[in-house]
């Protein structure tokens, strides 16, 4: 398969939007052929815009009633080949960025968490996984802290994820996104047999199938009172 | 250990019409204390933050940023703690919810990478700001909690203990509600390249050269000369005298014409 696979991840309205059109101008500007696909729960305009914008092949899938990570498991494999049969060569994959729990990169894919230098100083502490298996830490608004603020989220996003490549972009002017998008284009393409680089939450739970009432008592399976909090910090 | 600097220069490019530059090479060395001068809008911040991304023509403006006469290395870019540039924003309240003393702390153990000597950084960086700002900063407060001149006196001071990059840049420092001449001299003890945008006349007459903007493009390079200098004294006097009286009305008195002698 000769397509390569970017999945960006990020809380709500950080700019993963404004990074990804900025990295699929540069594609274009080298020659590539990208694809965009966005997951998100029940509301996204982002395929249409970048369809008027660039002419390029989009489109999107709500999630609905499935965990939009859980959706993206599923329609991951479909996404590359409707890629693929569109004559493209790079898919990039937006995803809602709601739950701190899990994260939706891939093997094989560039993993891309879109963070803003503007939204506290534990933020780097509180999304978990969705930071720690990234391969790449983009960091947005630099332009709204001061440099000293940069530097010290810089190295909060280190203590968590040493391993993680950080870039500082201006989103809006697109200042620092060359070195991304060259960074994306240098991957190897994905392959037939993807996996999921996190674990998922443990699933499938009285809550999931619809029981609705508050409190551990109502429910059997997985179940948790107050008072036994075994933390599992993930990846 | 940090890289010697020597000078850093800029090579010309356009402005926002596609005007030239009309001074294509302008050399700031080791020392120097340049103004960046000219209307609002002219491009004046635009030609700080070339400086300050080491521009190498992919920025709008097309202009180069050479480092003692070279491309600067990219990490310098990938890492800002690592960068030779301290730029002071525009910026009149910090959005860091840490408390001033556990952020200052921080960023002395990013900068110094000696985690033995960032108590004193912190003391000397809180002793620098306190003289700039006339109410004290508390360093158990949160940083979003300071003043706007509280917020930028920090940032001077950050930028020049913490920080203590061989250039510093710093953007409209008179629209902080510090005490400019003082913090003037207190950066002049330290030995390194200083770039003020500027409106205020004292800092700009002060400087050894004035970088002047229009309409985006860099349209003039003046050397203060002999009798600016000398204007400059007078300036200064000027300046005093306008920040006694700003001093005497905050405190609710009368302006008698007394504290305007020597100005007619």
């Amino acid at each position: 398969m000769l397509l390569k696979l970017i999945v960006c991840a990020g809380p709500a309205t950080t700019g993963k939007t404004s990074v990804l059109r900025h990295m699929i101008r540069r594609m274009l500007e080298k020659g590539c052929r990208p694809a965009f696909f966005k997951i998100d729960v029940q509301y996204a305009e982002e395929d249409e815009a970048l369809a008027a914008e660039f002419g390029i092949p989009c489109r999107k899938v709500y999630s609905g009633e499935l965990c939009p990570d859980h959706c993206n498991v599923m329609v991951l494999g479909d996404a590359l080949s409707w890629a693929k049969k569109s004559g493209c060569d790079i898919l990039l994959a937006e995803t809602a960025g709601l739950c701190l729990r899990c994260s939706p990169y891939v093997d094989g894919g560039l993993g891309i968490v879109v963070l803003e230098a503007t939204s506290g100083m534990n933020l780097p502490l509180k999304v978990g996984p969705m930071l720690s298996l990234a391969d790449v830490a983009v960091v947005t608004k630099v332009d709204r802290v001061s440099q000293a603020e940069r530097e010290v989220f810089r190295a909060r996003i280190q203590d968590v994820a040493p391993a993680v490549r950080i870039r500082e972009v201006d989103a809006l002017r697109g200042i620092g996104i060359g070195p991304l998008a060259d960074h994306a284009l240098g991957i190897p393409d994905a392959t037939d047999r993807m996996q999921l680089r996190g674990n998922p939450p443990v699933g499938t739970c009285t809550i999931c199938v619809g029981r609705k009432d508050v409190g551990w008592q109502s429910h059997f399976g997985v179940v948790r009172p107050l008072e036994q909090q075994a933390f599992y910090r993930g990846e | 250990m940090r890289d010697t600097v020597e000078s850093i220069t800029i090579l010309g490019g356009r402005g926002k019409s596609g005007q030239s530059d009309a001074v294509l090479r302008i050399d700031l060395r080791m020392g120097d204390v340049a103004s960046i001068v000219g209307p609002t809008g002219s491009g004046k911040t635009t030609l700080i933050s070339d400086v300050e991304l080491f521009a190498d023509a992919n920025t709008p403006t097309g202009r180069r940023i050479l480092l003692n006469g070279a491309p600067a290395p990219t990490e310098y870019r990938d890492d800002p703690a690592r960068n030779p540039i301290a730029l002071i924003t525009q910026h009149t309240t910090f959005l860091c919810d840490l408390p001033v003393s556990e952020f200052l702390l921080t960023h002395a153990r990013i900068r110094s990478g000696n985690p033995s000597g960032v108590h004193g950084l912190l003391q000397k960086t809180l002793g620098f700001a306190n003289q700039l700002t006339g109410e004290p900063i508390p360093p158990s407060v949160r940083m979003t909690e300071l003043s706007g001149g509280q917020t930028r006196a920090l940032l001077i001071a950050d930028a020049a203990v913490i920080c203590d990059t061989p250039i510093v840049l710093l953007d409209e420092v008179e629209n902080a509600g510090i005490h400019r001449a003082r913090a003037l001299e207190l950066l002049r003890e330290h030995r390194k390249i200083f770039v003020f945008v500027t409106h205020d006349p004292h800092i700009a007459l002060l400087s050894d050269y004035r970088i002047v903007m229009r309409g985006g493009w860099i349209s003039r390079l003046l050397h203060t000369d002999e009798e600016e200098r000398r204007c400059a004294l007078q300036v200064g006097r000027l300046d005093d005298m306008l920040s006694r009286l700003r001093d005497s009305l905050r405190r609710g008195e009368r302006v008698r014409a007394e504290a305007l002698e020597g100005c007619s």
